[in-house]
């Protein structure tokens, strides 16, 4: 029997909002990231997503809007790029991944006190989400779920064949560079649950479990949120109470579930 | 009176500085089917972005429906080179033809009954209307073909533009494709430009042909010369028509 009392902590409370937020953003954002097989950029946007969280943190703002800011950036800048088609892709990902990096850890390293909180954003620390973060997280999730909703038949076309759409009428770059920035946005929030190193776990696992097994976009996107919230909140309740690090916790639980049900759908 | 559905005039196309295309001259009517042949690298994929409006003139001008290209899309029906698609991406076919109204609905407007109803017409008039709810990764690829006609006939368009549709499809589904089209033209009147590397498949059924390596070569007619072809291809036509050089365009020719 699990002891419920941990609710009573604004850190638990903090945490358990956070988390379930970013589940919302995992189910529907994640999906996309899978379809439009831009993982490898996704991974890329929250590595260098650190470069603006060792500047904001050097300069005594925000990280975590710095962050934003920073991901955004690189979002845009890897999908103009790309789009000019002059420096392959996955080239400029690599490019823009390692100098966010080896800026973040310089930043951070001038910065004091630097040892646990870079810890807290390459593994995760969910347990250190504040009131101001729990929120600034819950608001983007609504931006980007109005966003989704509104740009739903839009975001189908250009996953489904991006060719065709641009031969009707739709503004695949400007999506394609909206796509990348919401991509963006969701991963720095998922930096403060699980940690940089293992956004991307968190980012397309519940997708990539729920399709094989429904049918239809919406249905994967509820499917993806609600196995999201599990591993979530599975995970933070097992690392309270066994003392262990929040971010591995949620990532294996993840995978776990992701390697039965390859499993079991064999 | 015929009403000019595709107004080429005087077309150039350039890209790094070399002619793509030359002066391209092109007419077409309503209830014309235009066979479109030519060389890889020919230009034909090209001919086709300017007349969708995704490349811009360099010189001359394209006109449909006496409008700018873009502003006439949504009386055009596009199908692509054989669509290129993730196997099992999670959509029915219904959905996938419902793509075909969003430039009737714009940006943010959510599809409408209308065009369900449109869609379900659009696969009937395919012979798809019972394989709407299927998932198109579980379709068979002449399915999955008819499908993507479906999507460029769901806005109702009067001029149909299809690039290789055959691509990867097997004779007999051909074929089928082919008399598919010749029903789309004749019974409901719509214009189609099919663009094709093949031209004993296709002769048999289009109205006229035109053979485009940078410079159009073509008379209005299903007539082309020897010279025409040998200058388009750069080789003798026995090398393209199987040895059939004085009759392999002109054999099904009924006017």
């Amino acid at each position: 029997m699990i002891d419920l009392d941990f609710l009573q902590y604004d850190f638990m409370r903090n945490a358990l909002a956070a988390g379930l937020a970013a589940s919302v953003l995992c189910g529907v954002i994640g999906i996309y990231v899978i379809l439009n097989k831009i993982v490898f950029i996704s991974d890329g946007i929250a590595h260098a997503a650190f470069g603006g969280i060792g500047l904001g943190y050097f300069l005594g703002y925000d990280p975590l809007a710095f962050g934003i800011v920073s991901a955004v950036l690189t979002a845009l800048g890897i999908g103009m790029v790309s789009s000019r088609a002059r420096v392959s892709e996955d080239t400029a990902i690599g490019v823009f991944m390692a100098t966010g990096m080896a800026l973040g850890i310089m930043l951070l390293t001038l910065s004091q006190g630097y040892a646990r909180d870079l810890y807290g954003y390459l593994f995760g620390n969910i347990l250190a989400v504040t009131r101001s973060d729990a929120l600034l997280i819950s608001a983007l999730t609504l931006i980007i779920l109005l966003l989704v909703y509104l740009l739903y038949k839009e975001l189908l076309l250009l996953s489904f064949d991006p060719i065709y759409a641009e031969a009707i009428g739709l503004p695949v770059k400007s999506l394609r560079l909206l796509l990348l920035a919401m991509v963006a946005f969701s991963v720095v929030i998922l930096i403060k649950i699980v940690g940089i190193i293992m956004v991307i776990a968190l980012l397309t696992i519940p997708g990539a479990i729920i399709r094989r097994h429904v049918m239809g976009l919406p249905a994967i996107m509820a499917g993806s949120v609600i196995l999201g919230a599990i591993f979530v909140t599975v995970g933070l309740i097992i690392s309270y109470e066994m003392d262990v690090p929040s971010g591995a916790t949620i990532i294996l639980i993840a995978a776990a579930a992701f390697f039965l049900s390859t499993l079991l759908s064999r | 009176m015929s009403e000019k559905i595709v107004s080429i005039k005087g077309l150039w196309i350039y890209r790094a500085g070399n002619p793509v295309l030359e002066d391209i001259n092109l007419q077409l009517e309503k209830g014309d089917f235009l066979g479109l042949i030519g060389p890889n690298g020919g230009g034909k994929s090209t001919l086709l972005k300017a007349m969708l409006g995704l490349i811009k003139p360099d010189r001359g001008s394209v006109s449909l429906f006496g409008m700018s290209p873009a502003a006439a899309r949504s009386r055009v029906g596009y199908m692509p080179q054989k669509t290129i698609f993730d196997r099992s991406f999670p959509i029915n076919a219904l959905d996938v033809v419902l793509m075909g109204r969003y430039s009737r609905r714009g940006l943010m407007h959510r599809y409408t009954s209308q065009d369900r109803q449109a869609a379900l017409k659009a696969l009937e008039s395919v012979g798809m209307e019972d394989r709407a709810m299927r998932e198109i990764g579980a379709l068979s690829g002449g399915e999955q073909q008819r499908v993507f006609v479906a999507r460029s006939l769901v806005s109702d368009p009067e001029l149909l533009l299809l690039d290789e549709p055959t691509t990867g499809v097997d004779s007999a589904q051909q074929t089928e494709f082919y008399d598919l089209l010749c029903h789309l033209n004749r019974d409901l009147s719509i214009a189609i430009v099919l663009v094709s590397h093949d031209i004993t498949a296709i002769s048999k059924y289009v109205s006229k042909i035109a053979c485009l390596n940078q410079r159009l070569y073509y008379h209005d007619s299903k007539e082309l010369s020897n010279e025409d072809i040998e200058k388009a291809y750069g080789c003798p036509v026995e090398m393209i028509a199987h040895g059939m050089p004085h009759r392999v365009l002109r054999e099904h020719d009924r006017s």
